[in-house]
């Protein structure tokens, strides 16, 4: 018995995640995987799931499906009303959908991205070793349409234990991301790097998976112009001409020629993929 | 290494700047080396840029900064391994700019362009998408003043000091001096190795009639 779902609403945007494909940058390819990589191992591990199965990353307003079998689902990450066929579900905990029955995981009530983990997992193709969509590159999966069909993997057998509910972090009322200067801080004049380490920025509505982008002071550089294309890591805080600092999230270029002032600690990053549009930011110097 | 200048680019992390992109391609042919002989600290991804090599996934940083700096490396990449040869109808829509800027006639620039053999010096904008030195500098051409919205899959191209051939279709500000007839091979993750140009590869292009 092979399971599908049916998306019956899509939402803003829905992708297939899961680890991500990193080890391949040195070809261009980005990383790529769930940006709350925390929630999205610990729906999986409450859907029964390996930590890295294929889930389902939700944009604010959530998505429904309608599985042929029934099937056990977890919607973690961003908190939000559940329901199957109308009726309320649990969050953050295993629920059963009937065959035929229409999940619908809502709006979320904070934060940003829920994740939808099936147990058996999203069984798409995957490329590279993932499953992810990457939309910077177009690899994996597109993003879920209205009508699309989705297969769900085989259960993992035996199947472990489930933990009966575990503690989620909130998303944040303000995101303080610590970092690590450097490699261009010296790119920088001291003012601007004062200005970085202790302004307050707020979250910009033009953040994707790509990149958390700020709205708030600009930072003053020592020299225009751009570098020649430098290799970028995940978390890296790259600083455009319009001097507003960007946090580079899962799908970010493998290389760039803007100068990067700082790296946000990947411990963070999944608060940052959490930051609704509007919340503000501050940046502090780490170890 | 001399000249060499290894910034922290996180806790896991280092950004290794170099003089120019020759001492950057020996220094990457040296590390993957010492990878494969089990003799370079861990780490997870080896970048190279233009002139940096980004160290990613790094479990000692301070450990791999000292062996770095201490490393002896000749300062120009030795050429090994195969030679790809990318076959080329040079047909682009700015050939003739590209022969003003030579200051050759139009029908020179094919064996001009096919005369150098290339280097990948790095791959980014897109999944297999090299950055090819070797083109001597008075050969060098700046990218179109407003960018294409479109430049089809296996446009070979030049910008600055490099070419390239386009993976797919995507937007581009460089010029189009002709075309790869069957550019899928660029790119294909079902094969074992899915980037036909990799950092390090060297590169011939060779003229065929369209």
């Amino acid at each position: 018995m092979s399971v599908k779902l049916t998306v019956v609403r899509p939402g803003a945007l829905t992708t297939v995640q899961d680890a991500g494909r990193p080890g391949h940058a040195h070809l261009g390819v980005p990383r790529s995987g769930a940006l709350d990589a925390p929630a999205m191992r610990l729906a999986n591990r409450l859907a029964g799931n390996p930590e890295g199965a294929a889930v389902l990353e939700t944009t604010l307003t959530g998505c429904a499906l309608r599985p042929d079998h029934p099937v056990t689902v977890v919607v973690g990450g961003a908190p939000c009303p559940v329901t199957v066929d109308g009726r309320p579900a649990p969050w953050g905990a295993p629920v059963h959908v009937p065959a035929g029955s229409v999940l619908d995981a809502g709006p979320a009530t904070r934060g940003l991205r829920s994740y939808l983990a099936v147990t058996g997992g999203i069984a798409v193709d995957p490329v590279l070793g993932s499953r992810a969509t990457d939309l910077l590159s177009g690899l994996g999966p597109a993003p879920l349409a209205e009508g699309a069909v989705l297969p769900v993997g085989a259960p993992p057998v035996p199947s472990p234990a489930l933990p009966a509910a575990a503690p989620w972090l909130a998303p944040p009322t303000e995101l303080v991301l610590p970092v690590h200067l450097g490699p261009r801080t010296d790119r920088f004049t001291p003012a601007g790097v004062r200005t970085f380490l202790s302004a307050s920025f707020t979250v910009s509505s033009h953040s994707n998976r790509i990149g958390l982008r700020t709205e708030g002071p600009s930072l003053e550089r020592e020299s225009a112009g751009e570098l020649p294309s430098e290799g970028m890591v995940l978390g890296a805080v790259q600083v455009p001409p319009d001097g507003r600092p960007v946090v580079f999230l899962h799908d970010h270029p493998t290389t760039g020629g803007y100068p990067v002032i700082a790296v946000v600690a990947e411990e963070s990053l999944a608060a940052a993929a959490q930051a609704v549009p509007g919340t503000p930011v501050r940046f502090t110097a780490g170890r | 290494m001399s000249g060499l200048r290894v910034r922290p680019a996180g806790r896991h992390a280092l950004l290794v700047e170099l003089p120019d992109g020759e001492r950057t391609g020996a220094l990457h042919a040296e590390l993957l080396r010492r990878r494969a002989a089990g003799t370079l600290a861990p780490v997870a991804e080896i970048v190279p840029g233009a002139c940096t090599i980004l160290l990613d996934g790094v479990r000692d940083p301070a450990a791999l900064s000292r062996q770095l700096t201490s490393l002896d490396v000749p300062s120009t990449a030795r050429a090994e391994g195969d030679v790809v040869t990318i076959p080329v109808v040079y047909d682009g829509p700015d050939l003739a700019d590209v022969a003003a800027l030579w200051g050759v006639a139009e029908d020179e620039v094919p064996a001009l362009h096919a005369s150098f053999t290339y280097r990948v010096a790095f791959c980014g904008f897109a999944p297999g998408f090299g950055y090819l030195t070797g083109l001597p500098e008075p050969l060098h051409v700046p990218r179109r003043d407003t960018p294409r919205t479109r430049v089809p899959a296996g446009a070979v191209a030049l910008a600055g000091p490099y070419s390239a051939v386009y993976p797919r279709a995507t937007p581009g500000g460089w010029q189009l001096i002709g075309s790869m007839p069957d550019p899928s091979v660029l790119w294909d993750p079902d094969r074992e190795q899915a980037a036909l140009l990799s950092p390090g590869t060297r590169v011939r292009y060779r003229s065929v009639p369209s």
